[in-house]
């Protein structure tokens, strides 16, 4: 008889190392899953911080990982061996980390609570359902994670932005000060961003920032969040409490004949072999699309249907941000003084949803904006594009330049040129629709035998609707900095430039909370409402996405479902 | 080294920054150094499986001899040694798009055809194989083909292929050791960031709004220990 952990938690991310660092905390004895490698920005042989371009052969470009070649993430939208489909007709790109902290060691580190109408949206538009929490009942955990992890920002009194416990942020660069002036000439709002990223130190265990702007390629003093180097490696000093079972693919959840969990049922990929860990409580925390996987495949004479899935709501209202941008060239910046500007990690200044509640717009969901610029160090892809863009430079006789060409003037419009490039994206809420979802493709395998997922989504009109604004807004901000805007404006040829679903990899939704268990999978501690000792700690979880990241409330919830977990345990309710 | 050191080198490095220059170029010259890095080893974080990807892709033949002649040619026109520069061959560019086109194949078959169409051009012109041309005539070809927006509707796919070349020239040097100072990029050390220097931000008519002007990091603070009332204010 193999050891029986208290919790076993699938995943390492952002939801399980905070359920981790949690229920260790509380002296559970805890197994954390995760499906691919150990990684530690401090390690030498990780360490992708303060490298040079050229010590890249490809000099970071993204032919072996999508954000290129210094990106910390191991994994992509394409997985060797491991295929998911789609229904013809529909689009879904599916993005997967294989490595310990999953992908907190991706994102752009935004980190922005849901405000009070978030939690409610029905009750404001009539669209989609409303959780069954309030802002009141997660506002605090957003503030305990505010302070174990580090966010900087500013508290500005918004309605549906809340303030919070934030570090100082740094001050704008020079392009986003005039992307503020720019913004603020058509009446679109600007404020510092909110970024987890320790512009001041909060414990001795982290060092403080010092302004590589290299996030995203994990922090070696800690200054960053990501949950391996943030959340595990406390956890893994606890006592000892945690095992990290690495390279551990979890196909199924296990339950016995009472409709209990008992446990997980994995392939090791260090031998291929199929394993088992038995547990009192098993969490998912394995991505909103992996944990419906897990379940979906967890079939049982209980759960004919997938585990605690009598609803059949497994796998639908799956929901990913919307998103699209555009960008110019600023002739103010031309031949600008050099000085270092890399900053923290992202941008220093952001655009919150200013409109809520209007009534002249054709979509009721906001989106923030986020910009960048600057004098960045250059990577795979500077210099392209003169054939088309030297027009906008001048000769020395104040002319345009002719596209194209070569020699020494080139390489003069090059310098000219280099800092003055400044862009916006917009990230903004998409409505959860049952008709997007993820279920079991019945025809095809993984290279671990595992049935794959297959995908249906497509955007409605809101997310058209609100794709369009965000490009005429685009374009004000743009013509007001005095910007020449690059390329022509999308139109709904291309659904105004809206980019797939999936793309900006904020998918939630998949095993929804709520009250009815014949509508939603999950009650508000993420229990599964058809099995108690089962818990999904990950974006799964999610009724609406908000125009907000989802990390910050993965991290409340957890934490939230966590000291639960524990109190059911004390109580011997699971 | 333990962490907490390497913090401390990072910090004390960090001094002493917020120096200006104005871009020129300032690569040296004599240096010549080829930094187009053909190792295969973990210079930067490599999981084993990418590695070997490289070894392979390294072993794996590139552009034949005749093609990197036209390919160095062409790329040390488009980037040729300045005053204070290098060129593009002795930054490497050469070698690196003959990775490239390995890495990223699409980047293969527009490369050696184009080098084709140039060697056909050659001949036509001047009878002879482009690397047994002069330099003046490499100028007259690559003049036909240099300029999209004035070509001959004839030297379209000239004009196609010296477009990819000078993408990828520009791109190989600008992220070259050269290349980088060329342009004048004094980031990527430890830094303090203190925002716009003052005479920039008169220069662009511009100044830190004083809605948040105090709440700004301030430098000489990062390495307390944040502490917070509760209205989430840090208490300084």
């Amino acid at each position: 008889m193999s050891e029986l952990y208290d919790v076993v938690i699938v995943g390492s991310g952002a939801g399980g190392g905070m359920a981790a660092k949690i229920l260790t905390e509380a002296g559970l004895n805890v197994a954390i899953m995760e499906a691919g490698g150990d990684f530690d920005p401090a390690k030498e042989e990780d360490k992708l911080q303060m490298k040079w371009p050229w010590m890249s052969p490809r000099r970071g470009a993204g032919s072996t990982r999508p954000f290129g070649d210094f990106d910390a993430c191991i994994g992509g939208w394409e997985i060797d061996g491991e295929p998911y489909t789609r229904v013809e007709g529909t689009k879904f790109d599916w993005w997967r980390a294989r490595m310990l902290g999953g992908r907190t060691n991706h994102w752009g580190r935004i980190s922005l609570r849901f405000g009070p109408k978030d939690f409610k949206r029905r009750d404001h538009d009539g669209l989609g359902d409303n959780w069954p929490l309030s802002y009141e009942d997660v506002r605090p955990y957003y503030d305990k994670v505010d302070k174990l992890i580090g966010v900087f920002g500013t508290n500005e009194g918004l309605p549906n932005d809340p303030d919070g416990y934030f570090l100082p942020p740094p001050k704008p660069r020079l392009h986003e000060l005039i992307v503020s002036r720019g913004a603020k000439g058509v009446n679109v709002p600007i404020i510092p961003s909110r970024l987890s990223m320790l512009t001041q130190k909060i414990n001795d265990e982290r060092g403080a920032c010092f302004f590589c702007g290299q996030c995203y390629r994990g922090c070696a003093v800690y200054a960053d969040f990501s949950s391996g180097t943030v959340l595990i490696k406390p956890a893994k000093a606890n006592g000892g409490k945690l095992e990290i079972y690495l390279d551990s693919m979890v196909r199924s959840v296990d339950t016995n004949d009472s409709g209990k969990a008992t446990g997980i049922t994995f392939i090791d990929k260090k031998d291929g072999a199929h394993k088992t860990i038995n547990a009192r409580v098993v969490v998912l925390a394995a991505s909103a699309c992996e944990s419906a996987r897990i379940m979906l495949n967890s079939k049982s004479k209980t759960f004919p249907n997938g585990l605690a899935n009598g609803s059949g709501i497994v796998g639908k209202y799956l929901h990913d941000s919307t998103g699209t941008g555009r960008s110019g060239i600023l002739p103010s910046l031309f031949d600008r003084e050099r000085y270092n500007e890399d900053g923290v990690g992202g941008l220093h200044v952001y655009t919150p949803w200013w409109l809520d509640g209007s009534k002249n717009l054709n979509f009721s969901r906001g989106y923030h904006i986020e910009y960048w610029g600057g004098m960045g160090m250059p990577s795979y892809g500077a210099g392209m594009g003169m054939h088309t863009m030297r027009q906008y430079l001048k000769d020395e006789l104040g002319q345009p330049q002719v596209n194209g060409g070569y020699g020494s003037g080139l390489r003069k419009d090059m310098r000219t040129l280099y800092g003055a490039r400044v862009g916006m994206s917009g990230r903004g809420e998409s409505i959860a629709l049952e008709s997007n979802y993820c279920e079991i493709d019945p025809n095809v395998i993984d290279k671990y035998g595992i049935p794959v997922l297959r995908f249906h989504y497509k955007w409605s009109d809101a997310e058209v609707n609100q794709a369009k604004h965000m490009h005429d807004t685009f374009d004000d901000i743009l013509t007001s900095m005095g910007a020449i805007i690059i390329g022509d404006k999308p139109g709904p040829e291309t659904q105004y430039g809206l980019e797939a679903p999936g793309r900006i990899i904020h998918e939630v939704g998949t095993v929804r909370m709520g009250d009815n268990p014949k509508t939603s999978v999950l009650n508000k501690y993420n229990q599964a409402h058809e099995c108690n000792n089962l818990f999904v700690v990950d974006g799964g979880a999610f009724v609406s996405q908000a125009d907000k990241n989802p990390t910050w409330t993965i991290l409340a919830l957890a934490w939230r479902a966590s000291d639960f977990i524990i109190d059911q345990l004390k109580k011997k309710n699971i | 080294m333990d962490r907490r050191e390497n913090l401390k080198l990072l910090i004390a490095g960090g001094l002493g920054t917020g120096l200006l220059f104005t871009a020129a170029c300032k690569a040296e010259k004599s240096s010549g150094e080829n930094t187009h890095y053909t190792q295969t080893d973990k210079l930067y974080g490599r999981i084993p499986e990418e590695t070997e990807r490289d070894r392979k892709l390294m072993e794996q033949p590139g552009f034949t001899k005749t093609e990197m002649a036209t390919i160095t040619a062409i790329s040390e026109i488009i980037l040729p040694v300045d005053k204070d520069c290098i060129g593009a061959t002795a930054a490497g560019v050469p070698e690196f798009i003959d990775f490239i086109a390995k890495d990223i194949p699409s980047h293969k078959l527009p490369i050696q055809g184009g080098v084709m169409w140039v060697e056909n051009e050659s001949i036509k012109r001047f009878k002879k194989s482009f690397d047994k041309c002069t330099r003046e005539q490499h100028i007259q070809i690559i003049d036909d083909i240099a300029y999209p927006d004035t070509a001959k509707a004839e030297y379209s796919q000239g004009v196609k292929f010296f477009n990819h070349m000078r993408d990828l020239t520009l791109t190989g040097y600008f992220t070259s050791k050269a290349g980088l100072k060329d342009l004048g990029y004094l980031g990527n050390v430890p830094n303090e960031w203190d925002g716009v220097p003052p005479e920039v931000l008169a220069k662009h008519n511009l100044s830190y709004d004083n809605k948040w002007k105090d709440q700004y990091i301030k430098m000489e603070n990062r390495n307390k220990v944040a502490k917070w009332d509760d209205k989430g204010n840090v208490i300084d």
